[in-house]
Formats: C-alpha cells, structure tokens, sequence
C-alpha cells in the first residue's frame, strides 16, 4: 500500500492522577506526600499500541469506554505526548471538534466558520474561498447569520462536519460526533465521507457506532483494555468486539447509508 | 516545527508532527479572528459597548474621588487627574492578570482537540484589555483639558513605549498564570489576593509625594508603581521618565522570559490535566 500517514511505534500513554494536587494550597501542605505519589499513582491509558494508518485509508477505532480511543486520537493530533514509544504524523491534522467545542455562541454560523478554521490551521484568506461551499453543504439558510447558541444540536454539528469536511482536510480526526444530525444529513455525511477515496483523505473515526464503521471504514481497530486486541476487516473486527462484548449482532442488516 | 520540537523534549516517547507546521499568516489570523471574537461579543451595539467598557473604570474613580476626597478630605491638588491618569492604565494591568487564571481552562474544549500555539489565547486577551485602554486615552484627554492640561508632544513616543513595557509585562504574567493554573486550581483565588495588595501599595489613589521619603526608594520592589508613576506623569505633565521606563522593561523582560519558560516547560501537559 502507500506510505503510512500516521505510525504508532510500541506507544505507550500514562497520564498521572493529578486529582490530589489541584491545588496550591494542598501541594504546599502535603508537599512530599504529593511528590511520592505523584510518581507512582498513575493511570495506563496505551500499553505498547503500534499501528499505521496508511494515505486515503478510513481506519476506524472500537473499543469500550475508557479502553483509550481518545487517547489515541490526542496523540494523533499532537496534543499529547507518549511517555514510551514513537508517534509519526506526516499529514496536517484536522479534528472535528466534538458538538461545535471551538464555537463560540454568541458568534454568528460564518464567523464561527472562521474561528474553527484558523483554529485548525488555515488562513482567512482560504477560509472565505471555501465559505459558500461550507454554508450550502450544511444547509443552514438563514440560520448562517444567526449566533449560535440558537442552534440545535444537529445544526452545530452540521456546521462542524461541514467546516472540516471542505478546508482541505489531510488528516480528519472524528470522535464520535455523527449521531447527531438527522438522518438525511447522515446520508450525506456519508457520501461525503466515501467521496474522500478518490481524494485521498485519510481519516480516523472512533466511534461506538457499529454502522459507522462498517459503512466507512477499510480497516478497524478494537482497542481492548488499553491494548490492540485485533486489527483488520471492519465486518470481522465489529463482529468480534459485539461477541466479546455479549451482544449479538447481525451485521448483513445495518443500514448501508447509516452512521 | 515549533510542535515537534515541543513535545519532543519530554523524555521517552516523541512525536513528530511533519505537514502541521502553521505558517506566519495563520497564526497572525488565529490572533486576529480571535480579538475580532471578543470585540463582536463585546461591542455588538457599537457605542454601548464603548460605553461599558470606559464606564467601569470611570465608575471606580468616581468611588474613589467621593470616599478620599469628600468624605476623608485628602489635601492633593488636582485629584481626579491623578485618580483618572493612573485608574485606566490599572484597569489594564489588573483585568489582565485577573482573567488570566481562567485562560486555558475556560478554553478546555479546544485545547484538549486542537493543536494550536494555545499562547495566542492569553496574547489576544491582553490585547483585547489594550484596545480598551486605548481607547480610553480620550477620556484622559478630556479631564486634562477639563483640568486646564493639554497632551503634549511627548505622548508621541511616551505612549507607544510604556504601551509596549506595559504590554510586555501583562503578557508575560498571564502567561505564567494561565499555565500554572492548570495544574493548581486555586490560583485564581490567590491571584485576585496578591492583585488586592498591588493595588493599595502602587500610586494609585495618592500620589508619589504622599509616600514617606524614608520608604520611597522602596517602591521599585513593585513592578506596577514605576509603571503607573510613568503612565501618570506622561498624561498629566508629559514628562517622560527613562529611569522608571528602563526598571519596567527589565520587569517586562523578566515576566517575559518566565512565562516563556513556564509555559514551554507545560505545554505539551495541558490535554493531560484539563
């Protein structure tokens, strides 16, 4: 296959628990306590993953809660660091920002436009070229002047996916934010995501959505208790995750244009 | 470039991040789009919001004017000017530092996602606080003609150098503040202690003169008084005092360089604690 886009090298991810020294308060007065701690009490969110995502592929993340997909994705997008291991990213990244995260509610749909997309690294310049393109995709109409925060949920994320989905994205980083837009917009996020194949995007999806990463994805990823527990075929990944999980699916009947 | 570098100085693991690298126009759109954010927010009826924004400090002069001249009857010529000259540049400072705390932590969602050069958020802030003060400037102007006074022509270099030692100092604490805010959630509250006692023990409710000459020389301990004494006799007599601009700047430079540091030192922890 091509040249790998994103490469995990034996990754390994531990955050402190940084709970006790939320303050400066308690730091001063438990000062070695919190030191010695501080080393030990630790929380392993990535035990030795390595994995490469190679150039136009759709790789989808599975996994339980808490099982270290997003960890994952904060690594890819670099604003984590690993503590073990290497990380490799040759693409510039384009998160989408859960429910409109970089949105801001007083701002109207356009100059939120804007914000998101200096926010994700390109120019004002770039941004208004793609702008009707943006607006049209996420078929807001009127709603574009209006501040945000008289959005609904599906209209935020609309207008995110749309933002992301035509700056140019090299890298699209999705965590689990599709669900909410109806089931037209879906359809359409879908198709736009399919689209992507020929213009060799790449995109990493986690997601707890079985369709999503049936109907997305070339390869799939479940990520079990911190570790990989299995890596290929989408079909055969998700059928694997639901039995270990105890849920029995039969994925020949998930909805092909569902997310 | 900046990020790999980054986040490669932390031992054992390393990120290389090729293609991310933002270029010089966007990060100059990132801060501009970002101060155009709070201006809109902020002035979304134009005059009101001018209004609102010179009204505050105004408000706390008045306070100050009605408590210290008319009820204790303080004996210092032209007091209002010395309140009005010295209240607005504070308002800088203090509204600065104040907000700085809740920097990165108010902007959690975007931290946590995004890889971006997170110290644009307190640079626009304490641009954001500037403007206001700026614009302010014709209000000075106004109580020094109110006062018989007039600007002179030293403003023309007096303003855009204490502007920039000012500048440098509030960005280099907020920095600092909002990085280590992060990892001691109760900084905010000893912020607004320690700004309390600034703003009692730095000219500004009594002029220099009313400090006892014993204790004087003392004052350059406090890295706002040799600024707001500048601030102050440039709008009031247009002098410009080079001793007390020099102390500031190696105060700015100081504040500079620990922000850098501290923020360099914490960067690639802030998706880890928020």
């Amino acid at each position: 296959m091509k040249e790998p886009v994103v490469s995990f090298y034996n990754v390994s991810k531990s955050y402190p628990l940084y709970g006790h020294i939320r303050g400066v308060k308690n730091f001063l007065f438990d000062f070695p306590r919190n030191l010695t701690s501080m080393k030990r009490e630790r929380f392993e969110a990535l035990q030795d993953i390595s994995f490469d995502v190679y150039e136009g592929e759709k790789f989808g993340i599975i996994g339980r809660n808490g099982a270290g997909k997003s960890t994952t994705l904060g690594l890819i997008a670099g604003v984590l660091a690993p503590n073990r291991g290497h990380v490799v990213v040759r693409r510039r990244v384009s998160p989408l920002l859960s429910l409109g995260a970089g949105f801001h509610p007083e701002l109207t749909g356009r100059e939120n436009v804007e914000l998101n997309g200096v926010l994700l690294g390109l120019t004002r310049r770039e941004i208004r070229r793609k702008m009707d393109e943006i607006i049209e995709f996420s078929e807001l109409g009127d709603f574009i002047n209006r501040p945000t925060r008289v959005y609904s949920s599906g209209m935020v994320a609309r207008l995110g996916f749309s933002v992301v989905a035509h700056l140019d994205p090299e890298l699209m980083l999705i965590d689990e934010v599709l669900g909410v837009g109806d089931i037209r917009f879906q359809r359409k996020c879908v198709e736009k995501m399919k689209s992507f194949k020929e213009s060799n995007v790449t995109m990493v999806l986690v997601t707890h959505s079985v369709a999503s990463v049936m109907n997305i994805c070339d390869r799939a990823m479940w990520i079990d208790n911190h570790q990989v527990r299995m890596m290929g075929n989408p079909t055969e990944v998700v059928e694997a995750y639901a039995a270990a999980n105890g849920v029995s699916i039969d994925t020949r009947a998930v909805n092909k244009s569902a997310l | 470039m900046s990020v790999s570098q980054r986040l490669s100085e932390k031992k054992g693991g390393t990120v290389s991040h090729f293609g991310n690298a933002r270029n010089w126009e966007n990060q100059r759109d990132i801060l501009f789009v970002l101060l155009q954010k709070e201006l809109k927010v902020r002035y979304n009826n134009k005059l009101l919001g001018y209004l609102w924004s010179i009204a505050n400090p105004l408000a706390s002069a008045f306070v100050y004017f009605v408590a210290f001249k008319i009820l204790m009857r303080i004996n210092v010529p032209d007091y209002p000017l010395i309140l009005i000259s010295s209240v607005f540049p504070w308002q800088w400072m203090s509204n600065s530092i104040g907000s700085s705390p809740n920097m990165f932590v108010g902007n959690s969602s975007i931290i946590k996602k995004v890889n971006f050069p997170r110290n644009i958020v307190p640079l626009c802030m304490v641009s954001n606080h500037m403007i206001h003060f700026l614009m302010s400037v014709p209000v000075i102007t106004l109580f020094l003609f109110m006062y018989g006074r007039a600007p002179t022509l030293t403003w023309l270099y007096g303003v855009p150098l204490l502007v920039m030692v000012h500048f440098a100092m509030a960005y280099g604490i907020a920095l600092t503040l909002a990085s280590l805010n992060l990892f001691f959630r109760d900084l905010e509250r000893l912020v607004h202690i320690v700004l309390n006692f600034a703003f009692y023990l730095t000219p500004i409710l009594y002029p220099v003169e009313t400090i006892p000459e014993r204790i004087r020389h003392l004052l350059v301990l406090n890295p706002f008084a040799p600024l707001i004494i500048s601030w102050r006799e440039l709008f009031i007599y247009g002098s410009f005092n080079w001793a007390y601009w020099l102390i500031c700047a190696g105060y700015g430079a100081l504040f500079l360089t620990i922000g850098t540091f501290v923020y360099r030192r914490l960067s690639w922890k802030f998706a880890e604690v928020l």
